[in-house]
């Protein structure tokens, strides 16, 4: 059981983020959105549907999701979502190599605390 | 209004409702699954009857919905904000996902856990007070 608990967290924390990276990608090549009429979201909704990059992140969401809950039916809510922060530095990592974001000293830091974070709600968990 | 009040302004409202609406949905998603019950296997009949009974859960559906909800309103923050901005942006959800699981799923949340979650909510506090924009290096173009 540890082992799928294992193969499930992977899927959550790695492909989860790959997937929105895919999609923060897609999103930025669409341009920012100004109008928020019902209608005016809709099409931006519908512009970003036929990107490539943005089914490519759908898809690796949707594993992600999946495998959420899965991972829910074993664990507890208050473990599960908080644990998942360890996305956080996979975020870190992926913006700077993926989409060439610059991360600062600082932003490191904080992803350090999100670490440590994790750490200490795992042992919380026990 | 100047051009980067307005943007400071959506930005914030987006991340309000993303903030908002994703620990509704992922306690609604909790307390689904606790109905369908554990995972049994990874044969192909158990399989289908987990998705089986997961996708044919009422709360399930509610949770769908909320987090379709987040996932629009993340969309469209994406379309301007930087993802490393956006992502620790939407931490408090963090806290109110342990405050509703304790008082709505009635979870027993040591405090241990309620540390870590307040280190994990630093963290991310320090990350959001970086530059919230970087240059863009295009690199998957």
């Amino acid at each position: 059981m540890v082992v799928t608990q294992t193969i499930f967290y992977m899927l959550i924390v790695f492909v989860g983020t790959g997937g929105e990276l895919f999609v923060s990608r897609a999103m930025k090549s669409i341009g920012e959105v100004t109008d928020f009429r019902p209608h005016s979201i809709a099409r931006v909704v519908g512009r970003a549907m036929l990107l490539k990059r943005m089914w490519m992140g759908i898809t690796l969401m949707a594993i992600a999701f999946f495998a959420l809950l899965a991972m829910l039916s074993l664990s507890k809510v208050s473990f599960v979502f908080p644990s998942t922060a360890l996305s956080y530095a996979a975020g870190a990592i992926g913006g700077r190599l993926f989409l060439g974001e610059r991360v600062t000293p600082q932003r490191w830091l904080g992803v350090g605390f999100v670490c440590l974070g994790v750490v200490l709600v795992f042992l919380g968990n026990k | 209004m100047t051009a980067a009040k307005s943007l400071h302004l959506k930005t914030s409202f987006l991340i309000l409702i993303m903030i908002s609406v994703a620990p509704l949905g992922d306690t609604f998603l909790g307390k689904g699954m606790k109905q369908v019950g554990s995972w049994e296997g990874w044969a192909p009949g158990k399989l289908w009857h987990f998705f089986f009974r997961s996708f044919t859960n009422g709360t399930i559906w509610i949770a769908i919905g909320l987090l379709l909800s987040y996932f629009i309103a993340y969309l469209l923050v994406l379309s301007w904000a930087d993802y490393s901005y956006v992502q620790p942006a939407s931490s408090a959800s963090y806290v109110l996902i342990a405050l509703l699981a304790h008082f709505v799923l009635h979870e027993t949340i040591s405090p241990v856990r309620w540390l870590g979650v307040a280190v994990i909510c630093t963290g991310v506090f320090v990350v959001g007070h970086t530059h919230p924009k970087t240059p863009e290096h295009h690199s998957w173009s």
